[in-house]
C-alpha cells in the first residue's frame, strides 16, 4: 500500500473551483461598477462596499483552501453538531439581532453584519446528508419523511418569524432533495397544480376557474367508462380546487402583507404600480433592456450607476451585467450557473456513498432556487423575493456561506476519488 | 437506470429549461423590445442649458464697461425632508449656526418657486468651492450657477440699462426662434435691451446624467453630445467713459442732464440723467435690494430725463427762430430791432435784460436779446408770403420737426419721449379758432407749450455745428469689433435752411462766450459756441440751460446740458458743458478752472423738491414706466396750466437772476 498523500489537488473537481472564481471574480467587478462614478477611488477601498466585497473575496479564498485540506470525515463526523450551532445562531437572532430596515435579522460583528439565515442553509444540508444518508433510512417510512422535514422546516420556520420572506422560502428547495432520495412526485405535481389555478385564478376569478373546472370535471365523469370508480375522487378534486381557488382571495388579503400581494400582482401584469412596488422591476427590467446586445461596456451604465434600481449590488446586481454586458454578458452568466448547477448535479450522481450524494443535491438545489428566482424577478418573471444572486451579489454572509456549502462539496467529491484509488491499491 | 438517477436527470432538465426560459425573455428584453431604451433615456439623461456668457459692453475708447461674474444660489430642491442629514458638517461649511439654518429652511419654505427655492443667496467664493466638493451628500441641495453684470464704472446706468429675469409676456411674445425659456436672464432696458441680440450669445447644451434622486452626476459620454455656448458679442458703445464719469461727477447732487453728441457721426458721448444710480445696484444680485428704493426715491434716479423729461428749451430756441427767420427771408444778419428792456405788443410785456443797444443778430444771439427775437418770431408769422397766421405758422413747425423736435429722434435708447411742438389745431381750439402772434409770443423765446427733451436739444445744437444736417444720435459703435451700426444711425438728415444762415448763428453763439451771456465760461485755446437759456419754472427756480458745442470749425463735441432749479445757464448749465468740454477736447485730467469745477462740485439743488413731491411718489408703486408716464404728464400738464395762463399773465418778466447774470 502506497503511502497516503496528505492532498491530492488532482482529485478536486476543478471545473467547478473555476466556474467559482470566475463568478466571484466577475460579482465583485459589477459591485464596484454599481457604486462606481468619476469621483470612485481603487477597488480596494475598504470603506466602500466593492472594497468590502474585496476583503470577503479573501476571507472566502481563504476559508476555500482550508476546507479542501480538512479531513472529509469531519463533516460527517460533526454534521449535528454544525446544524445545532446555526440554527441556534438563527434563533440568537432574536436576542442579539439588529434592525435594518424595520426587519431583524443581522448580528451585528464590529463594523460587519452577520446574517445567519444564509449560514443555516449550510446546517440543513449537512444534518439533511447524514439523516438520510443512514443506510436504513427510507422516506416512504412517515417517521423519516417527517424527521426530513423537520430538519429543513424548524430553521425556515424560525427565519419566517423574523419575517425575513427570501431566505426562508429557499429551504423549500430542500424538497428537491427529498424528491431526488425518493419522495413521491404527485406532491410536485399538486403544487404545480396549485400555482397553475392560482394564476388562472387571478387572472380570471374564482368564479370562471371553479365554474369551467367543475364543468370538466363533469364531462369527464360522464364520458368516463369506468364511472363508479371515479366518483369520489372526481368530486374531492372538484370540492378541493372549487375550495383552494375561492379561498385565493382570502390568503392574498390575509395571509400575505400589502407588499407581498402587490409585488405577486405586479408579477403577473393585474397591477400597475410602478412608483412603489412595481418600481424595483420596472427600473430593472429598464436597466438589463437598455443594454441590448451588447452592452453599454464596462462602466457604462447608467441606469445602475444612477441608483434608478434598488439593491443593485445586492439582489438587483444582475441588472448591472445586463445593462453594462448586454444580452452576451447575460447569456454567458446563465451559461456559468447551469453549468454549475448542472456540475454540481452531475457530481451528486458520481458519489458512492449516501451521504455525499444527498449533501451535493442540497448544495445543487440551493443554487437552482437562487438563481430561478432571483434572476427571475429582475426580468419580471417571478415576484420580487429579496434572495442574493450567489457569487454575485455583495455581501459577506453570502459569499462566505456559499463558499463553504460548495468547497464542502469539492472536499468531498475528492473523497470520491481518493476511495477509488485507494480500492484499486487494495487490488 | 435507477430511479434515482433519472429523478436527477428531471433535476437537470429543470436546470437546463429555466435557463432556456430566461435566455429568451432576456432576449425579448434586450434585443427585441427597444422601449427599454427610450425608458432609459428618459429616466436618466437631461438635457441642461448652459447659458453663454453675455457680450461684453466697451466705451468708444475700448474701455470696458459691463462684464460678467457668475454668483452662486444655493438651492433646495423640494420635496425636502431633513432625514439623514448631516446638519452639522452642512452649517460648518457654510459658516452658519443651527439656529440660523432653521430660520433659513423656514424662510425657504416659504419662498418656494417651481420646486425649488433659495436657501443661500450669493455664495461666497470659498464656500462655493467647500459645497460644491460634498454636495452629493447634501441630499435635495444643488447649486445653482448666474451669470450677472459686473461693472468697471458706477457711472453710465441709464445707457447701459439692466438685465433681469424675462417676464412671461415677454416669453410668450419672442419670435419663432424661441430662443427663451422660463427664468432666462434678458435685456430690460438700455443697451441691454436695444442690443441683446448681440449680447445674448448662443446657448449651449449639456447632456448630463440624472440619478434616481435627481441629482446630477456627471456628463454624458464625457461629454460627446454636448454643445459649448457661443459668448455674446462685444457691443461697443459710443460713450467716452471718461466724460461721462466726469459728467456724473459735476452734476452730482443737482437734477438735470446732459447729453453730448459727437455732431459729425451722431454719436452719443455722454449721457447723464441725475439724479442716476450705480448700474450695479440694479444687477441680478442687488435688484431686489435696490429696485424699491430707487423707484420711490422722490428724486426718481430710475426716470432718464436724458431722453424722457421735456422741458421748454428757453433762451436756446432763438437759435432755431433765428434760424428759420435768416432762411424765410424775414431778417437778416444785419438787421436789427430796438429793445426797449423789452417787448411790447397790446397790453403784453416781454421783458429784456441790459445789454448793449442796437443789436444785429449776431449780438442779439450773443445776448440774448428778448425783444430781438420777438421782433423775429412776429416777422415769421406775419410773414405775407403766407396767407394767414396759421399757414406761417405750419411752416415754420415743419423747420421744427426737421430738427427731429416734436417726434422721437429714433436713438437707440428707450423711453424716449416726444417732446411737443404745438399744432396749428391746439392752438385753434385753445383759441376759439382766432389766434395771432400775439397769442404765441412765448414761443420766441422758447416758452409755452413747447418742450423738448435734453436729446432732441443736444440734436439741436449738434445740427447747428455741423451747419444744417443731423445724424440720429445713437449709442451703438461697433459689435465685435467691427463696425455695425444701423442703417437708420447712418441716415443724413438735412435741414432745409442754407449753410451761410447756420454761420451767422454759430457766429453769433461763439459771441455768447466772447461778449454775451456766458463770458465767465470761455477757455482759453478752444473755440466754443454756445448760448444759454434760462427756463421758467413756475414750481421754483428756474432751470438752468446751455447749449454748446466745440471748436467752431469742424465741431467734435456738441453739448446740451440742463440744471433743473438751478437758476440762469449761464451760471450752472454752463460750467458742466465747457469742463466737459475741455476735457474732451484738451483730453487731460485737470481742469484750468479748478475754482469753477469745485464751485459746481460743491452745489447742491436736490433740496428744491416739494413735500408735495415726495407725497405723490408714495402712490408710485408699480413700475418705474408707470414713474416715468407719471412724471412726464405731470410735466406736460404742468406746461399746459401755464400755456392756458399765459395770456392772461401780464407779466411774462424775465427771472431777476438772469437780469444780475448779464450786469
Amino acid at each position: 500500500m502506497r503511502e497516503k498523500k496528505i492532498i491530492d489537488t488532482n482529485t478536486f473537481d476543478w471545473p467547478i473551483i473555476l466556474i467559482y472564481t470566475v463568478m466571484v471574480l466577475f460579482g465583485w467587478f459589477n459591485i464596484y461598477s454599481a457604486s462606481w462614478n468619476e469621483s470612485t477611488g481603487s477597488i480596494f477601498d475598504l470603506t466602500k462596499n466593492y472594497g468590502k466585497q474585496f476583503l470577503f473575496i479573501c476571507i472566502s479564498a481563504f476559508i476555500a483552501i482550508f476546507w479542501l485540506f480538512l479531513d472529509h470525515k469531519i463533516f460527517n463526523l460533526f454534521s449535528y453538531g454544525v446544524y445545532g450551532i446555526l440554527v441556534a445562531l438563527v434563533i440568537s437572532v432574536f436576542v442579539l439581532g439588529k434592525e435594518v430596515a424595520g426587519n431583524k435579522n443581522w448580528i451585528p460583528i464590529g463594523s460587519f453584519n452577520l446574517q445567519p439565515a444564509e449560514f443555516a442553509k449550510y446546517g440543513v444540508s449537512l444534518a439533511l446528508a447524514k439523516f438520510l444518508g443512514t443506510p436504513d433510512a427510507r422516506l416512504k417510512d412517515k417517521n423519516t419523511l417527517r424527521m426530513a422535514l423537520a430538519i429543513f422546516l424548524i430553521p425556515m420556520a424560525l427565519i419566517l418569524i423574523q419575517k425575513d420572506t427570501g431566505s426562508a422560502l429557499v429551504f423549500l428547495s430542500f424538497s428537491l432533495v427529498l424528491y431526488r432520495e425518493g419522495l413521491s412526485g404527485i406532491w410536485f405535481i399538486m403544487a404545480l397544480c396549485a400555482i397553475i389555478i392560482f394564476i388562472l385564478t387571478l387572472y380570471f376569478g374564482s368564479i370562471w376557474v371553479s365554474g369551467i373546472f367543475a364543468a370538466i370535471a363533469l364531462l369527464f365523469y360522464i364520458f368516463s367508462s369506468r364511472r363508479k370508480y371515479l366518483t369520489w375522487p372526481v368530486l374531492l378534486v372538484t370540492i378541493a380546487v372549487i375550495g383552494f381557488s375561492s379561498s385565493i382571495n382570502l390568503i392574498m388579503d390575509n395571509v400575505l402583507k400589502d407588499h407581498q400581494k402587490k409585488r405577486i400582482l405586479v408579477t403577473f401584469g393585474l397591477l400597475e404600480d410602478l412608483k412603489k412596488e412595481g418600481y424595483n422591476v420596472h427600473q430593472s427590467k429598464i436597466a438589463i433592456g437598455s443594454g441590448g446586445i451588447i452592452g453599454k461596456g464596462y462602466l457604462q451604465g447608467t441606469q445602475t450607476k444612477l441608483r434608478y434600481v434598488p439593491e443593485q449590488h445586492t439582489d438587483f446586481i444582475f441588472c448591472t451585467i445586463g445593462e453594462e454586458w448586454g444580452w452576451i454578458g447575460t447569456m454567458i452568466l446563465l451559461i456559468l450557473f447551469v453549468t454549475l448547477i448542472a456540475r454540481v448535479y452531475y457530481l451528486a450522481e458520481r458519489q458512492k456513498n449516501r451521504y455525499n450524494r444527498i449533501y451535493a443535491n442540497c448544495v445543487g438545489s440551493i443554487l437552482l432556487f437562487h438563481f430561478t428566482i432571483n434572476i427571475g424577478m429582475t426580468i419580471g418573471l417571478v415576484p420580487v423575493i429579496g434572495i442574493p444572486l450567489p457569487f454575485f451579489s455583495y455581501g459577506g454572509s453570502s459569499l462566505i456561506g456559499f463558499t463553504v456549502l460548495l468547497f464542502t462539496l469539492i472536499r468531498l467529491d475528492a473523497t470520491r476519488s481518493t476511495e477509488m484509488s485507494t480500492l484499486k491499491d487494495m487490488y | 437506470m435507477s430511479e434515482g438517477s433519472s429523478r436527477n436527470q428531471s433535476l437537470m432538465i429543470s436546470v437546463i429549461a429555466i435557463g432556456f426560459v430566461f435566455a429568451i425573455r432576456l432576449f425579448y428584453l434586450q434585443v427585441i423590445d427597444t422601449s427599454y431604451v427610450d425608458f432609459a433615456n428618459a429616466n436618466s439623461k437631461k438635457i441642461l442649458t448652459i447659458h453663454p456668457n453675455r457680450g461684453l459692453v466697451y466705451d468708444r475708447n475700448n474701455k470696458l464697461i459691463a462684464f460678467n461674474d457668475n454668483f452662486y444660489d444655493l438651492m433646495i430642491s423640494y420635496p425636502f425632508a431633513l432625514k439623514n442629514f448631516d446638519t452639522i458638517g452642512f452649517c460648518e461649511i457654510l459658516e452658519i449656526t443651527k439656529t440660523d439654518f432653521i430660520k433659513r429652511l423656514k424662510k425657504a419654505d416659504k419662498t418656494v418657486y417651481k420646486g425649488s427655492a433659495v436657501f443661500y443667496k450669493n455664495l461666497e467664493q470659498y464656500k462655493y468651492a467647500a459645497l460644491q466638493e460634498r454636495i452629493y451628500d447634501f441630499e435635495r441641495f444643488y447649486i445653482d450657477i448666474k451669470t450677472d453684470r459686473k461693472y468697471k464704472t458706477n457711472a453710465g446706468a441709464h445707457v447701459l440699462g439692466y438685465i433681469g429675469e424675462i417676464s412671461k409676456k415677454q416669453l410668450e411674445a419672442q419670435d419663432e426662434e424661441n430662443y427663451y425659456s422660463k427664468a432666462d436672464f434678458v435685456g430690460l432696458t438700455g443697451i441691454e435691451k436695444y442690443y441683446e441680440k448681440e449680447l445674448r450669445g448662443v446657448k449651449g447644451e449639456e447632456v448630463i446624467l440624472v440619478d434616481s434622486r435627481g441629482r446630477q452626476q456627471g456628463n454624458y459620454s464625457k461629454g460627446k453630445y454636448d454643445k459649448q455656448p457661443i459668448a455674446g458679442l462685444k457691443v461697443s458703445t459710443t460713450l467716452d467713459l471718461t466724460l461721462q464719469e466726469y459728467a456724473e461727477k459735476l452734476m452730482q447732487n443737482k437734477m438735470g442732464s446732459v447729453v453730448a453728441i459727437e455732431p459729425s457721426t451722431g454719436e452719443i458721448l455722454t449721457l447723464v440723467s441725475s439724479p442716476g444710480y450705480n448700474p450695479d445696484d440694479l444687477s441680478i444680485r442687488n435688484k431686489r435690494k435696490n429696485y424699491g428704493k430707487l423707484l420711490t426715491d422722490p428724486t426718481k434716479p430710475l426716470f432718464n430725463r436724458a431722453v424722457t423729461a421735456a422741458y421748454p428749451p428757453g433762451s436756446v430756441f432763438k437759435l432755431l427762430n433765428g434760424l428759420i427767420g435768416l432762411q424765410e427771408g424775414v431778417i437778416y444778419p444785419e438787421t436789427s430791432f430796438p429793445c426797449y428792456r423789452g417787448f411790447s405788443i397790446g397790453h403784453l410785456h416781454v421783458a429784456c435784460h441790459p445789454h448793449p443797444p442796437n443789436l444785429d443778430l449776431r449780438g442779439a444771439v450773443a445776448n440774448s436779446c428778448n425783444a430781438y427775437f420777438c421782433n423775429d418770431f412776429r416777422e415769421i408769422l406775419e410773414n405775407p408770403k403766407y396767407k394767414s397766421t396759421r399757414e406761417a405758422y405750419i411752416n415754420w413747425k415743419d423747420y421744427m420737426l426737421q430738427f427731429g423736435l416734436a417726434g422721437k429722434l429714433g436713438s437707440d435708447i428707450n423711453f424716449e419721449s416726444k417732446g411737443n411742438i404745438p399744432s396749428p389745431e391746439f392752438y385753434d381750439k385753445m383759441h376759439n379758432g382766432k389766434w395771432g402772434f400775439s397769442r404765441l409770443i412765448s414761443l420766441s423765446i422758447g416758452q409755452g407749450e413747447i418742450l423738448i427733451t435734453p436729446l432732441q436739444m443736444a440734436n439741436v445744437i449738434s445740427t447747428i455745428a455741423n451747419r444744417g444736417y443731423y445724424y440720429t444720435p445713437h449709442c451703438i459703435r461697433r459689435v465685435d469689433d467691427k463696425p455695425a451700426i444701423p442703417k437708420k444711425f447712418k441716415e443724413k438728415h438735412r435741414i432745409k435752411i442754407d449753410r451761410q444762415h447756420f454761420e451767422t448763428i454759430v457766429e453769433g453763439m461763439a459771441g455768447t462766450l466772447l461778449n454775451g451771456t456766458a463770458t465767465g465760461v470761455r477757455i482759453d485755446g478752444i473755440e466754443i459756441c454756445g448760448k444759454t437759456g434760462t427756463v421758467q419754472n413756475p414750481h421754483g427756480k428756474n432751470h438752468a440751460v446751455f447749449m454748446c458745442f466745440a471748436p467752431k470749425d469742424n465741431p467734435k463735441i456738441a453739448i446740451a446740458c440742463i440744471v433743473e432749479n438751478a437758476g440762469f445757464g449761464g451760471t450752472w448749465a454752463a460750467p458742466v458743458a465747457t469742463l466737459m468740454i475741455e476735457r474732451y477736447l484738451k483730453k487731460v485730467d485737470t481742469t484750468s478752472r479748478p475754482d469753477l469745477e469745485k464751485r459746481l462740485l460743491n452745489a447742491y439743488f436736490l433740496s428744491k423738491l416739494k413735500p408735495s413731491d415726495t407725497l405723490r411718489i408714495k402712490f408710485i408703486k408699480d413700475s418705474t414706466r408707470k414713474a416715468k408716464n407719471d412724471s412726464t404728464e405731470r410735466k406736460r400738464k404742468n406746461n399746459n396750466n401755464k400755456a392756458e395762463n399765459l395770456p392772461l399773465n401780464r407779466d411774462l418778466v424775465l427771472n431777476k437772476d438772469e437780469r444780475e447774470e448779464n450786469n
